[in-house]
């Protein structure tokens, strides 16, 4: 099936992709490196709605022929799907379990972490990284994270989750080695929830 | 354009910037990115053909490649040392392939990469430590396959592992391992340290920085994200413990860092003195002194080209 790309709607990628890549990626590396730390791009064209900066920015470092990637309804919907196959070559799958990266923008009606790829026990680093897009990564629900790359303790509290997302997570956890790679992006910020993540249990 | 200005052989460049293309830059990130996820566990990648043969330091050299920019400082040792052949081969590599600025001041750089060594100064947030990893797999020495040691990881199957350190103690009364000693990352994967003396495995445990692990014959990339559980495998009757010296360093006099045995002459004379160059150059410039500091390797001939 030929997919009929109207070039003229296309949004510009980055404008220097050699050096924005690099730029965009050391940022995701300390995310994922530091979980629950809210990481700034400084590097991030504006992509088609209704993506965020820093989502278009992570599927432009890191997609590719290699790399397919699922798509919520939202995504689905706008332009955003023409722009990710033009400027990153990335097969789109509707299968959660077939997928590399997974990207959503409506978290409330998007289907629960366990339905991605968790790896495989001999593999586990085949498993789906799962971009979550939300309004701010501040002012929800605070949850205190403990586990690699974290110093004692961080208490996050992002916005726009689904009730049961930190359960989610916790689940994710507990099923280590396997498990799916959650990154936040909201406006310029990143924040990696890999699944080596603990959550603490609040107390209230 | 001022990008343009940063870049001054561009014009006469015949590869992408940092010698890898966009794809396989975008492949190790990737892997990076689940080996950060995944502490300690050994993630495939596409290894390149590099221009140094295989055990150069190909995996740290395609690990550089995929995280390096041109605002990196970057600073590359071999044996703790910045001015053996090695290091400086690939420290001058990247200054021509990444526009990076230099450095053998442990502090100023972004980016170190090591072969057989973690620096004495303790490391900082910000910094990525590339190791050169010749054997990235703990367990090659006691299981030949491949197949078997995936499953051995995957169901977390070490007691090989502990039988082989056990035989070692029956045999020499003592874990013998000096170098490579294997090491437990967050109480789940079993990780090859790479051939560090066992004196640097404790710099690993809790760690400010984010250290990578490239193999680039064996194809793996493994990490240790900062303020990780790192523990060297032990006994509680034979706990761990790291090599300790009579000596101190004989230029810096340096009582607390891992020294190089160095043969003077034929006379059987001889010195200890820090594998740490920059650490030991560093001390000596602050007035340290050994107990044969006017010796003549204690004036290395115009450092740095000052």
């Amino acid at each position: 099936m030929t997919l009929g790309i109207d070039l003229s709607r296309i949004h510009p990628g980055f404008p220097d992709p050699v050096r924005d890549s690099q730029t965009v990626f050391r940022a995701i590396m300390d995310a994922v490196a530091r979980p629950g730390l809210a990481v700034a791009l400084n590097k991030a064209p504006e992509p088609p709605t209704p993506l965020a900066r820093a989502t278009g920015a992570i599927a432009l470092t890191l997609l590719d022929f290699e790399t397919p990637v699922w798509l919520d309804a939202g995504v689905l919907a706008g332009e955003a799907p023409a722009w990710l196959r033009f400027h990153c070559g990335c097969p789109l799958t509707s299968e959660t379990q077939e997928a590399a990266f997974a990207f959503i923008t409506r978290p409330e009606d998007g289907p629960p972490l366990s339905a991605f790829n968790a790896g495989d026990a001999k593999y586990p680093d085949r498993s789906t990284t799962v971009v979550i897009q939300v309004p701010h990564l501040e002012g929800g629900r605070s949850v205190r994270l403990k586990g690699p790359g974290i110093k004692g303790e961080r208490t996050i509290a992002p916005q726009g989750l689904p009730g049961d997302f930190w359960e989610q997570v916790a689940d994710n956890n507990s099923a280590f080695q396997f498990g799916v790679d959650v990154i936040l992006a909201s406006g310029d910020l990143l924040m990696g929830l890999p699944r080596s993540l603990h959550i603490q249990t609040e107390g209230a | 354009m001022s990008a343009a200005a940063t870049r001054p052989n561009e014009a006469e460049r015949y590869y992408n910037y940092a010698y890898l293309d966009e794809q396989t830059k975008r492949m190790i990130r990737r892997a990076i990115l689940k080996a950060l996820a995944i502490p300690g566990y050994q993630a495939p990648f596409g290894s390149r053909e590099m221009p140094v043969p295989y055990g150069w330091g190909t995996g740290g050299i395609q690990l550089t490649a995929a995280i390096i920019g041109p605002d990196d400082v970057y600073k590359c040792i071999d044996q703790g040392a910045d001015d053996t052949t090695n290091a400086v081969s690939i420290r001058k590599f990247f200054a021509r392939v990444a526009d990076v600025a230099t450095t053998e001041d442990t502090a100023e750089a972004t980016i170190i990469q090591t072969r057989h060594r973690i620096p004495e100064q303790p490391l900082k947030a910000g910094q990525v430590l590339v190791f050169q990893v010749p054997q990235p797999e703990p367990l090659r020495g006691l299981e030949a396959r491949e197949t078997e040691t995936r499953a051995m990881h995957a169901y977390e199957e070490y007691g090989l592992q502990y039988v082989s350190l056990y035989e070692n103690i029956s045999a020499f009364g003592r874990i013998a391992a000096t170098a490579g000693y294997p090491v437990m990352v967050e109480e789940r994967y079993l990780m090859s340290p790479s051939p560090i003396p066992k004196f640097d495995n404790p710099k690993m445990d809790d760690n400010e920085a984010i250290l990578l692990f490239g193999a680039g014959r064996e194809k793996r990339i493994y990490a240790i994200p900062p303020h990780t559980r790192v523990r060297s495998l032990d006994f509680e009757d034979y706990p761990f413990e790291v090599q300790t010296w009579e000596e101190n360093c004989a230029l810096c006099g340096a009582e607390d860092s891992y020294l190089d045995e160095v043969v003077l002459d034929d006379a059987g004379n001889r010195m200890f003195v820090c594998s740490d160059s920059h650490h030991c150059g560093q001390r000596r410039a602050e007035g340290h002194v050994g107990p044969m500091a006017g010796h003549q390797l204690a004036n290395p001939v115009a450092e740095d080209g000052q």
